[in-house]
C-alpha cells in the first residue's frame, strides 16, 4: 500500500528534539548533513555515528520507525555499496572476472553505506520531531531577508505547507481510485512498459481533476478564514531561541570541530 | 434457490505483524441466494467495506474463503480479474473515477476490459445508460460536463455495463438530495427487477434499506451482528440502538406505542404500513369513521 | 435592523463543474437573520442555497439587491474582511478546508490571518477546540480523524475567528449518521449555550427540526419559511416539490386526513407517539 511509509511523517511529542526551536534544528540539520560527507577516517565516522545514535535515542520515537524509513532506501544502499566495493583503487586482494576487491573498495563501501544511513536517519529525525508547519515556518523565517529583494518567501512557505498537508490525503485518494478502476477490470499488473504506463491514465486523470477541485475548495476555505497573503499575519507559536537551542547549536559546532580535528590528525582511509 | 455467493470463516487483518494490527473482518460465514436484494448496514469502521471488497477479490482474505457459484474465487489468483466482472462493485462517490473523453467510452471501459466488442458492447453500454436514465445525447458529452447527479449515474452505469451477476453498491446515494436519492434508488430497484440479479446495497439510510431490501446484513465490530429478513432485523430496534444504528423514525414510533401497551406489529417499516395499521386500529376503537 | 439582512438579491454565475451558466441561481431573495437565531435553510441541490450562503460573508456579491451584515454593505470593499471576521463560513467537504498538518495549527490559521496577538491566539484555539469537544485531539494529524471530527475541527477553525454568526453549507452531506449527530449537537450547543447565531444549510429535513426557523428554498426563491412546526405542517407543498418531511410529521399529517383529531403536526417520534396515545385512550 502506498500509505505504508513512515519517511517524512511527523509524530507529535515532547522529547528534547521536539522542543528545540525549528530554526535551530534546521540549521543544525544542514550542518550535520554537510559534515556527514566530510568524514574521511573511522574516527570521524565514529563521531558521526555516535551523534546519530544519541539523536535517535533522545528523539523519543520508537526505533522501528527509523528502520521503516531505512527500508525504503535499502535497495539504493545495497547497490551503491556493492558498486563501491568493486571500484576501489589499489592492490587487489581478491579477483574474479571483472570483479576486483580492494581494501580501498571495502572502506569506500563502508563509508558510503554509513553515510547514506546517517543521512536518512538525520532526515527522519528532523521530520519525525518537527511538524511540517514548524518546518516551513522555520524556513520562512530563515529566508525572511530574501523578501527584501521581492523573493516570495511567504508564498513559497505556504505552498510547501499546503503540499505537505495534502500528501496523505492524495495518497489515500490514489489508493481508492486504484481499487475503483480495478473493480472495472483495469489491469495494472501485467503487460510491457507502455501498457503499464497507459494503465495509469484511469488513475492520473481523475487524480488531477480532483486535485484542481480541491485547490479551488481550499482557496475558498482560506479566504473564508480571512487569509489575504503574508502581510499582517501573526503566528500562534512564537519562535524564540532558548538556552536549549544555543546548546544544540554549540554541540553541533563541537561535532563539526571534532570531525575536522580527526581529519587533520589521522590519515584518510578513502 | 441456490447460493450465488458463499462466505466461509472469512477474516481480514490489517497491518498484520505490526503494532497497528486490526481485525477488520472476524470469522464471518454467510450465504447469499441468487436474485436477492440484500441491505448491508453497520457504522463506519464496522468492517462492511472490507467485507464487500473481499467479495469481488479486491482484497484478499487473511483467512477463509469466498465462493462464487460454488468455486473459491482465489483458487486461481491469476484469474481474479474475471471475478470482478462477475461481481460488480460501485464505490462511494463513484463519480470521481470518470476519466474518458466521452460518457459512452467511460461506461464502456469495464465492459471492454471484460472482452465485449462490437454490437454486444454497444448493447451493454446503452442498456446500462437506460437503467440509470442517461439520455442518448448525454453519451457523446465529456463526463466532466455532466451535473453531479448525472456523473454519479454514469459511473454506476459503467459497472452495470459489465453485466455482473452480483452488483455491490457502497452508499450509492451518499451526498445526494432527497429527490436524487429517490430517483437513483428506484432505478436500482428497476434494474434488479428487470435483470433479476443479486444486489448488495451498503447504506447508512435505514429508511432506504427498509424500502428495498429482502434481507439485511448487520455488521458490528468486524463481526456479523445479524443477517435476517428486514422485518425481523428491524423488530430488534433495541439491539440495533445498542450498536449505534437507528431504525427508521416510523418504526421507532410504532415501537414506542408497543412499549406503552398498544397492540401494533413490532416491525413497521414504512409510513404507508404504519398508516394502514393505525387507521384500522383507530376504526376498531371507534375514534375515526 | 437585523444582524444579516438580504434584500431582493439576484445572482447568476458559470458553474465550475461543467462551465454552464446558471441564470438566477438566486432569484430575488429577501431574508433576514437575527442575532442568536438558529436558522435552517433546506432545499434541493441547485436550489441556490449554497450560492446564497456565499453571499453572507462577501465571498459572492449580488448582481442586484443588497446584503447587509451588522449594518455593513457586503459590496463595500473596505468592509470585506470585517464581514468575514463576523460571519464564518464552514464548507461541505471537511478534507478541503483543513489547511495545516496539526489540528491546533489549523484552528490557529484564522486568527493568525487577522493578526491576533500570539498569546491570545493560543487562548482562542484552546477555547474553540473545547467548544467543539476536540481539545484532546489538538496535536493529532487531521487526515487520521473521522469525517465528523474533521468537520468539528473546521467549525473550531471558524470559532477561533470569534465571529458573531456561523454559516454552514451542507456540513453533514458527506458524513455518516454518527458524524452528522456529532456536528448537529455541536451546533445546537454553540447556539443554546454560547448564543452563537447559526445558519445551517442542509438537505436533511431532520436537521431542521430543532431550528428556531426553517427557510425552504426552491429554484432560487424562498418557497416557505416559519417555525419548524409551521413549515413541516405543509406536507403536501413540500411533497409536491419533492422535499422530504420527517416521517413523524408525515404520519401525523396523513392521520389527520383520516379524521384523527390532531391539533398539530408532530415533529419527532416521542411527540407522535404521545399524540397517538392520547387519541387512543
Amino acid at each position: 500500500m502506498v500509505r505504508d511509509v513512515s519517511f517524512g511523517q511527523y509524530f507529535p511529542g515532547k522529547s528534547l528534539l521536539h522542543r528545540i526551536d525549528p530554526r535551530a534544528k534546521l540549521l543544525c540539520f544542514i550542518a550535520f548533513v554537510v559534515v556527514i560527507f566530510f568524514t574521511f577516517n573511522y574516527a570521524s565516522l565514529g563521531l558521526i555515528v555516535a551523534a546519530m545514535v544519541f539523536l535517535v535515542a533522545v528523539s523519543g520515537i520508537a526505533p522501528k520507525f527509523y528502520f521503516k524509513s531505512l527500508k525504503v532506501i535499502l535497495v539504493v544502499v545495497l547497490i551503491t555499496s556493492v558498486l563501491n566495493l568493486f571500484y576501489g583503487s589499489g592492490e587487489a586482494i581478491w579477483e574474479w572476472w571483472i570483479l576486483r576487491l580492494t581494501w580501498n573498495g571495502i572502506h569506500r563501501a563502508v563509508f558510503v553505506t554509513v553515510r547514506i544511513i546517517c543521512l536518512i536517519l538525520a532526515s527522519s529525525c528532523l521530520t519525525f520531531t518537527t511538524s511540517p508547519t514548524e518546518l516551513t515556518d522555520a524556513l520562512e523565517r530563515l529566508m525572511k531577508p530574501l523578501a527584501k529583494i521581492h523573493f516570495p518567501v511567504h508564498e513559497i512557505a505556504m505552498m510547501m505547507s499546503l503540499a505537505l498537508r495534502f500528501v496523505p490525503t492524495l495518497l489515500e485518494e490514489t489508493d481508492k481510485l486504484m481499487q475503483a478502476q480495478k473493480a472495472r477490470g483495469a489491469d495494472m499488473e501485467s503487460g510491457g512498459f507502455f501498457k503499464r504506463v497507459r494503465s495509469l491514465i484511469p488513475i492520473l486523470i481523475p487524480l488531477f481533476v480532483s486535485a484542481f477541485r480541491r485547490a479551488y475548495d481550499i482557496a475558498t476555505a482560506m479566504e473564508c478564514r480571512c487569509y489575504r497573503g503574508g502581510s499582517g499575519r501573526t503566528r500562534m507559536k512564537i519562535l524564540h531561541m532558548s538556552a536549549r537551542d544555543i546548546i544544540a547549536m554549540i554541540a553541533t559546532a563541537l561535532l563539526i570541530g571534532g570531525v575536522i580535528v580527526c581529519n587533520l590528525l589521522l590519515a584518510s582511509v578513502i | 434457490m441456490s447460493a450465488v455467493l458463499e462466505v466461509k470463516n472469512l477474516s481480514f487483518v490489517y497491518g498484520k505483524g505490526t503494532p497497528f494490527e486490526k481485525k477488520a473482518v472476524d470469522n464471518l460465514s454467510l450465504s447469499v441466494e441468487k436474485g436477492e436484494f440484500i441491505g448491508v448496514i453497520g457504522h463506519t469502521g464496522s468492517g462492511k467495506s472490507t467485507l464487500v471488497q473481499m467479495l469481488n477479490g479486491l482484497i484478499k482474505p487473511s483467512e477463509g474463503q469466498v465462493l462464487l457459484d460454488g468455486r473459491d474465487i482465489w483458487s486461481e489468483p491469476k484469474k481474479i480479474r474475471q471475478v470482478r466482472f462477475r461481481v460488480g462493485m460501485v464505490f462511494q462517490y463513484p463519480e470521481y473515477q470518470l476519466f474518458e473523453d466521452t460518457v459512452y467510452k467511460d461506461i464502456a471501459f469495464g465492459a471492454a476490459n471484460k472482452g465485449l466488442t462490437g454490437a454486444a458492447l454497444d448493447a451493454a453500454v446503452r442498456g446500462a445508460a437506460r437503467f440509470t436514465g442517461l439520455r442518448d445525447d448525454l453519451l457523446e458529452k465529456s463526463p466532466f460536463d455532466l451535473s453531479g447527479g448525472e456523473k454519479r449515474r454514469a459511473a454506476i452505469a459503467g459497472v452495470m455495463a459489465m453485466e455482473p451477476e452480483v452488483l455491490i453498491l457502497d452508499e450509492p446515494t451518499a451526498g445526494l438530495d432527497p429527490m436524487g436519492r429517490e430517483i437513483l434508488l428506484s432505478q436500482i430497484v428497476n434494474y434488479h427487477k428487470e435483470r433479476g440479479n443479486t444486489i448488495l446495497l451498503v447504506s447508512h439510510s435505514m429508511e432506504d434499506i427498509a424500502r428495498v431490501a429482502d434481507r439485511i446484513l448487520v455488521m458490528n465490530h468486524a463481526r456479523l451482528h445479524a443477517f435476517d429478513t428486514t422485518e425481523r432485523v428491524f423488530a430488534q430496534g433495541a439491539s440495533l440502538d445498542a450498536i449505534g444504528l437507528r431504525v427508521p423514525q416510523v418504526t421507532r414510533i410504532m415501537q414506542l406505542l408497543r412499549q406503552r401497551g398498544v397492540d401494533v406489529p413490532e416491525s413497521i417499516l414504512t409510513v404507508d404500513e404504519a398508516l394502514s395499521v393505525l387507521s384500522a386500529l383507530l376504526k376498531k376503537e371507534g375514534k375515526i369513521w | 435592523m437585523s444582524f444579516i439582512s438580504i434584500e431582493n438579491v439576484f445572482f447568476s454565475y458559470d458553474n465550475i463543474e461543467d462551465g454552464k451558466p446558471v441564470v438566477n441561481a438566486v432569484d430575488g431573495v429577501s431574508l433576514s437573520v437575527e442575532k442568536g437565531e438558529f436558522v435552517a435553510v433546506i432545499g434541493h441541490n441547485g436550489c441556490g442555497k449554497s450560492t446564497l450562503a456565499k453571499h453572507l460573508n462577501a465571498m459572492l456579491l449580488p448582481d442586484s439587491g443588497k446584503v447587509y451584515v451588522d449594518g455593513d454593505d457586503t459590496c463595500d470593499e473596505e468592509k470585506t474582511w470585517d464581514i468575514r471576521a463576523k460571519v464564518g463560513l464552514v464548507l461541505q467537504n471537511p478534507d478541503n478546508q483543513l489547511v495545516a498538518s496539526v489540528v491546533e495549527e489549523d484552528v490557529a490559521f484564522g486568527p493568525e490571518n487577522l493578526g491576533v496577538d500570539p498569546r491570545e491566539i493560543r487562548e482562542r484555539v484552546d477555547a474553540a477546540l473545547k467548544a467543539v469537544g476536540m481539545y484532546e485531539y489538538r496535536l493529532h494529524a487531521p487526515y487520521k480523524l473521522s469525517g465528523g471530527q474533521k468537520q468539528r475541527i473546521a467549525i473550531a477553525g471558524i470559532l477561533a475567528i470569534q465571529p458573531q454568526c456561523i454559516v454552514l453549507d451542507e456540513p453533514t452531506a458527506m458524513l455518516d449518521p454518527l458524524g452528522r449527530e456529532e456536528v448537529l449537537s455541536t451546533l445546537l450547543r454553540l447556539n443554546r449555550e454560547m448564543g452563537m447565531t447559526v445558519v445551517l444549510i442542509t438537505h436533511y429535513m431532520d436537521e431542521a427540526v430543532p431550528a428556531d426557523r426553517v427557510v425552504v428554498m426552491d429554484s432560487g426563491k424562498v418557497l416557505l419559511q416559519g417555525t419548524p412546526r409551521e413549515v413541516f405542517s405543509q406536507v403536501e407543498l413540500l411533497k409536491k416539490h419533492r422535499l422530504d418531511v420527517p416521517q413523524a410529521a408525515e404520519l401525523g399529517f396523513r392521520l389527520r386526513g383520516f379524521g384523527v383529531p390532531f391539533d398539530r403536526v408532530p415533529l419527532d417520534e416521542q411527540e407522535c407517539a404521545e399524540m397517538l396515545l392520547e387519541v387512543l385512550q
